[in-house]
């Protein structure tokens, strides 16, 4: 997690779909939730994609996180082809590769913020001492070195939020899927962890928002809008640090924001 | 396998904290494991106890012993045919000795008569009544297990003489000298007076029916000047190798006919009976009984487990997200199996420790008020009641684990 310097529109392809494809059954209804999307994620990118409800939005995240697979079309994440991935293989990489922030947090409620960052490690196969001190760290990285031993009800809602950021990065993974990071909080907590995901980025991560706010999609550096399981607009701006601040008023609003 | 490891030990934490933060639910869940588990564990030491009361009561009758009786020791339809049997008589002893002596490579060792009724024994203080009188010669240690408590058996001396001596039962010697030792002592049978010399240690109940310790041992001729009338008599053949008891049989059976001069054309008019033959008409008494205890019991540990099932399920159903969120973190379905099943299976752990601990205590009791019941705690029953524990959690898991294990991590994720 160094500063990158080596970022640019010929950093390495992390996600690179090519007219995905995903169809429901609804009863007696077919659902055509994406219809044919294509779309290219460079390492080290801030991308928003937004949407109205129904839009696809959440089912394209889905497939990012790869929690569901395509009914057609082609995905390749770090080059392997995860369209044909079996269970166990996509858990292996949602482990590894991808750090998942919920709306809802989703921390275990029982568990100490230390065990919950420990989680991803213990299904990375990793000892409890490594574990222990990994999962210690990135808590101190999020700024909640003195919540180690608090249980979620023990944390404020952003505090919650900072332990589920800290469990995403805790694997060092290749892309942050955030949805809706901040549906759950108030305006003010919101913009702390909008901070936070801004530092991240500065730092060389790979931060994929999913939103239906625009302040909120207003820090990344590049939108991808979807409609009717299509994308709308994809404003394209590479988000990179050296490339900042590119043309996109959004991301200069970022910058202000800083 | 590391990573295995991990998840097992990942799986238990989360079912202790699951068992701690809802301990109502997992106590009543238990609840019904603990029922079943005692009862199971308490039919089992029952069953364990009839067992070994059978053997022992089995073993009195020694395995390598042939009995040359009138009639034989287990049913018959045809009871017509065998009721016209003339008596055994002690006097066939001798000449089987004969032949048996007189036969190369026999397989059977000795012959020794036995003759036995039930008298009433006293002594000057108190009497004790339906005790077995047996008269037999010195020869019948060899065919017997018994040990003394103290003093000895008569010796042949005595067995030839017909001395007015005796080998008392523990039951008699308890009940007729409390106090003191009865070597040298008289006790009274039929008026007669006979000096017991031995004592023979506590030999318990035949099949918990009667007690064997009520016994009064003595020489065959005296038995026979007092007691002649009314006895039923028996020759016991102690038989060489017990690996050939078939052919002992055979060859017993020979000598029989021999002596009883049966031609050849005539069926045997004596029956040979064994340990075993008791044992093949016992058996499926004894074996229908633990059956049928066992699949009652095992009714209510059924239940039990059917309620493990139940909560599972609700537990599966409740933490719907929590699985969601496990799978988008990487938990592959397998680890969300074990996670469950291990929650099952500590909750029926659990359980099996409490019943197996409560069954210990009512076993106890059990054998403090009752000393008479057959009951049989053992290690053996411990490991199998805690395999049995085991084998519900998994059995009672496995579904709601599947089911766990199947969630689409979309829709788990999304499940309000």
């Amino acid at each position: 997690m160094s500063l990158v310097t080596t970022s640019g529109p010929t950093s390495p392809l992390v996600i690179d779909i090519e007219n995905i494809t995903k169809d429901y059954v609804m009863g007696e209804e077919i659902v055509h939730a994406l219809r044919g999307v294509s779309l290219q994620i460079r390492s080290n990118e801030y991308l928003a994609i937004m949407g109205p409800s129904g839009s696809g939005k959440s089912t394209l995240m889905n497939m990012l996180g790869c929690l569901d697979t395509p009914s057609s079309g082609h995905y390749e994440f770090n080059g392997r082809d995860v369209s044909s991935m079996t269970d166990d293989d996509l858990a292996s990489i949602r482990n590894r590769e991808i750090g998942f922030v919920f709306q809802t947090f989703n921390l275990l409620p029982r568990a100490d913020s230390l065990r919950n960052v420990e989680l991803p490690l213990v299904y990375a196969g990793i000892d409890s001492e490594t574990r222990r001190e990994r999962a210690a760290h990135v808590l101190r990285e999020v700024g909640l070195g003195d919540r180690l031993y608090h249980k979620p009800n023990e944390l404020s809602g952003g505090q919650r939020q900072r332990v589920a950021i800290a469990r995403a990065l805790v694997n060092d993974p290749s892309i942050i899927l955030a949805d809706e990071p901040t549906g759950n909080l108030d305006s003010k907590t919101g913009d702390e962890i909008m901070t936070l995901f801004e530092n991240l980025f500065q730092r060389g991560h790979t931060i994929i928002l999913v939103t239906h706010e625009a302040d909120i999609a207003n820090h990344a550096r590049r939108t991808v809008r979807l409609r009717d399981g299509l994308i709308e607009s994809d404003d394209g701006g590479f988000g990179g640090i050296d490339n900042f601040p590119v043309e996109d008023p959004l991301a200069a609003d970022a910058a202000v924001y800083q | 396998m590391k990573r295995f490891l991990y998840e097992l030990s990942e799986s238990w934490k989360i079912a202790v904290a699951q068992m701690r933060s809802n301990k109502t639910r997992s106590t009543l869940t238990a609840l019904g494991v603990v029922i079943g588990i005692v009862a199971v564990t308490l039919m089992g030491t029952a069953i364990g106890g009839i067992q070994v009361g059978f053997d022992k009561s089995m073993a009195i009758f020694g395995d390598d012993v042939l009995y040359v009786s009138q009639w034989p020791w287990k049913r018959v339809d045809d009871w017509w045919n065998f009721r016209d049997r003339k008596k055994i008589k002690t006097e066939y002893a001798e000449p089987i000795n004969r032949i048996i002596a007189a036969t190369p490579n026999s397989n059977l060792v000795i012959a020794v008569p036995t003759s036995s009724l039930l008298r009433s024994v006293k002594n000057d203080q108190s009497e004790v009544s339906n005790v077995l009188i047996r008269g037999t010669v010195s020869d019948y240690l060899i065919t017997s297990t018994f040990d003394f408590k103290e003093g000895r058996f008569f010796n042949d001396v005595e067995s030839r003489g017909g001395a007015n001596v005796c080998v008392i039962g523990y039951d008699v010697a308890d009940a007729l000298f409390p106090a003191e030792s009865p070597i040298e002592k008289s006790v009274l049978i039929n008026g007669q007076p006979f000096r017991v010399v031995g004592v023979i240690s506590r030999q318990g109940t035949f099949l918990g029916l009667f007690s064997l310790d009520s016994i009064v041992v003595m020489p065959l001729p005296a038995f026979q000047k007092y007691f002649s009338a009314k006895s039923d008599s028996d020759i016991l053949v102690k038989v060489k190798d017990k690996t050939r008891l078939a052919e002992a049989k055979d060859e017993l059976a020979g000598i029989m006919r021999r002596v009883r001069g049966l031609a050849p054309e005539k069926k045997d008019d004596f029956s040979i009976n064994e340990q075993q033959a008791l044992k093949s008409t016992l058996d499926p008494i004894k074996n229908s009984i633990a059956i049928a205890g066992l699949f009652i019991t095992g009714l209510s540990l059924f239940v039990g487990a059917i309620g493990i099932m139940n909560i599972t399920f609700v537990s599966v159903k409740e933490r719907t997200r929590e699985i969601g969120t496990r799978k988008a973190l990487g938990a592959r379905r397998r680890t969300i199996l074990l996670q469950f099943l291990i929650e099952s299976t500590s909750l029926c752990l659990l359980g099996g420790f409490i019943g197996l601990g409560f069954a210990y205590i009512m076993c106890t009791g059990i054998g403090h008020a009752f000393p008479s019941f057959p009951i049989q705690f053992s290690l053996g029953l411990v490991l199998v009641s805690m395999a049995v524990s085991i084998l519900t959690g998994l059995f009672s898991g496995i579904a709601p684990a599947w089911s766990a294990s199947r969630l689409d991590p979309v829709a788990a994720l999304r499940y309000e």
